[in-house]
């Protein structure tokens, strides 16, 4: 046990030599810092938004919510639905209801054009149709300005995520499609969900203005409890007159997650280890020339009795601790730029836009503190082995 | 502490020692058959031209290097045939070194560079206190403790040097050039201190030097050349 001690004592000896030098080499240690710096705050910023994007996939349906697609349409985009299919699928078992009968609304859905906000190009925004039910079915949605749409009437509420990234969506404007005019009346949040970024009206004004006669393309309901879901779904799949798929919610916008969140974090990784290739030549720099110019002292240190065991372990402390350093500056940088910075993108399943705010989380952060550390201990070992080999004599003679 | 050894046994025995170093296909003999004896309480001196194996051979009394051939027996142990960790562990416990460019920690002032031997032993910081207290005032530098190395002298450097390889009341005492870098002034201040330490004290030191004014302090001298001792002249 005072062996370890022992040699502890002399781990941080050395390590406190090392680092009570660096302001005599300021300069390659503060271009490790920035190099490492960099990686963690590229990482965690790319990797944030792919973690933003799924966090409002997974926000954008409850447990007890479900959606029924046509069978073999992976979006609402290829689906489609008669008004005699609809009412089957309202009449399943399993749905949950109020006064007025079940919670379910048959939604249609078309894109229109509109400016983003911050570059004044054109972006495909949804525009939803929906029935009286729509809000039930979706307990989390809350109008924060405004008022719901009338039946019957071309008006269309804005999820605030929309609102923000496109122009002319704001309560009160009116928007412009074509001959038609769709006047603002309300701004709603959806806890975060995909609902955010779209634009929402009444389905049979939308079936009217885009002569879909009395068709749908998917049909949203709420279940009596999550665990009804599979009465509600064996009850469509097996009827005759349907030829349905029917999805939680939750599930069907993670699966339309998965492509863009997959690829983002593919590039993000793959940015970040190429830059990380360029941070542990930049520690692996620093740390050679660390060890250049203490060769007299670190011999010095092993003349007297200090073991090259510490001698390692102690320079890949230091090259750890400048790793570190640096990791926790660029993770500080990517929280205060990235977190909840808002932005938008295509669901290519969708072909439209989704309003999203980039989320730096504490995942992310460990994740870019490994990186960090995987830096400092790759460019750490390889002086750290140098300066246990070199031969003493030799070196108590270095100037 | 030092071991006591049998009165009239060698504290350094060197037996038929060789040491060459390879260059490609070219060996260099730097020592070639060398037998040395040093006794417990000499000074001895090691003096000869650049290249005549001085400073190998006292690296191979002080476990810095290992001989090609032959042994190296310090206070009775065999330390060519140690590890690198057991040769390490060997020179905390026995070998104080000065060297000739004193080699102190630049971040670390006087008393630190001092206590550095002693964070080898087993000792608490108060008693590591009262040693390097105790090694500062024998080579006269107490007040100067606290002081860095940027800002003493050459000569007060070396004192700190001196004190820091005495100050676990090692075998042995080995000094590179202690004087090599200092002028004549300092030179003789460092060579009063090393007698002292010989004399009342009496510590075994072992000095390289090409300086005949200090090797006249040595009780001993041992003259190489080529890597065979020439002559020797006792005092």
């Amino acid at each position: 046990m005072s062996g370890l001690l022992n040699w502890l004592s002399q781990v941080a000896a050395i390590t406190k030599f090392g680092l009570l030098s660096i302001p005599q080499r300021r300069g390659s240690v503060a271009a490790t810092i920035c190099g490492t710096a960099g990686v963690v705050a590229v990482f965690i910023g790319v990797l944030s938004i792919a973690t933003g994007f799924r966090r409002v996939m997974a926000s954008s349906g409850a447990p007890d919510a479900a959606i029924v697609l046509r069978s073999g349409a992976d979006s609402e985009m290829v689906s489609g639905f008669g008004r005699d299919e609809t009412r089957l699928i309202a009449d399943a078992p399993g749905l949950a209801r109020n006064a007025r009968g079940p919670l379910v609304s048959a939604e249609l859905f078309v894109i229109i054009n509109l400016p983003k906000r911050s570059t004044g190009t054109d972006a495909n925004v949804p525009l939803r149709g929906v029935e009286g039910a729509a809000a039930e079915v979706r307990e989390q949605l809350k109008i924060v300005s405004g008022r719901m749409f009338e039946p019957g009437k071309n008006e269309v509420i804005v999820g605030v995520g929309a609102a923000r990234e496109f122009a002319g969506l704001d309560a009160g404007a009116v928007v412009k499609v074509g001959r038609e005019s769709w006047p603002v009346v309300g701004i709603f949040t959806a806890s975060g969900g995909l609902a955010e970024s779209e634009m929402w009206t009444d389905a049979k004004v939308l079936q009217a203005a885009y002569q879909r006669g009395d068709s749908f393309q998917s049909v949203y309901a709420r279940l009596a409890s999550p665990g009804a879901f599979q009465q509600f779904k064996d009850a469509l799949t097996s009827n005759p007159r349907l030829s349905v798929k029917v999805e939680r919610v939750s599930d069907y916008y993670a699966g339309q997650s998965t492509m863009l969140a997959s690829l983002i974090t593919g590039l993000g990784v793959l940015i970040a280890a190429l830059m990380a290739v360029g941070a542990v030549f930049g520690a692996l720099n620093t740390m050679y020339s660390a060890v250049a110019a203490r060769t007299r002292e670190i011999a010095t240190l092993r003349a007297l009795g200090f073991g090259s065991g510490a001698v390692v372990l102690a320079l890949m402390l230091e090259s750890l601790a400048l790793a570190l350093g640096g990791g926790a500056i660029g993770a500080g940088a990517a929280y205060a730029v990235f977190n909840n910075f808002t932005a938008a993108t295509m669901n290519w399943q969708s072909f439209s836009q989704v309003t999203f705010a980039f989320a730096v989380t504490p995942t992310l952060l460990v994740q870019g503190v490994i990186w960090a550390t995987l830096i400092g201990l790759i460019g750490g070992l390889l002086p750290a082995i140098r300066a246990a080999r070199l031969p003493i004599a030799s070196a108590l003679r270095e100037l | 502490m030092s071991q006591p050894q049998p009165i009239g046994s060698p504290l350094v025995h060197i037996a038929g020692v060789e040491k060459y170093f390879q260059r490609g296909a070219e060996k260099i003999h730097v020592l070639a058959e060398l037998n040395l004896a040093v006794a417990p309480g000499e000074f001895l001196a090691l003096m000869g031209p650049s290249g005549s194996g001085k400073s190998t051979l006292l690296n191979l009394i002080g476990g810095l290097d290992r001989p090609t051939k032959g042994t190296v027996t310090v206070a009775g142990e065999r330390i060519d045939q140690l590890s690198d960790r057991q040769l390490a562990d060997w020179r905390a416990r026995h070998i104080g070194f000065v060297f000739q460019l004193y080699n102190l920690m630049p971040v670390l002032n006087a008393e630190r560079n001092v206590e550095l031997p002693l964070l080898l032993t087993h000792l608490n910081a108060a008693q590591r206190a009262q040693h390097v207290a105790a090694a500062l005032a024998l080579v006269g530098l107490s007040h100067r403790a606290k002081h860095f190395p940027r800002t003493l002298s050459g000569g007060e450097q070396q004192r700190v040097g001196i004190a820091r390889g005495i100050v676990t009341d090692p075998t042995l005492l080995l000094c590179d050039e202690p004087t090599g870098d200092l002028d004549r002034k300092a030179g003789d201040e460092i060579l009063d201190l090393l007698c002292a330490l010989n004399r009342e004290h009496g510590k075994t030191i072992v000095m390289v030097t090409h300086d005949p004014h200090a090797s006249a302090r040595a009780s001993r001298t041992v003259h190489l050349f080529k890597g065979q001792i020439t002559n020797e002249a006792v005092k």
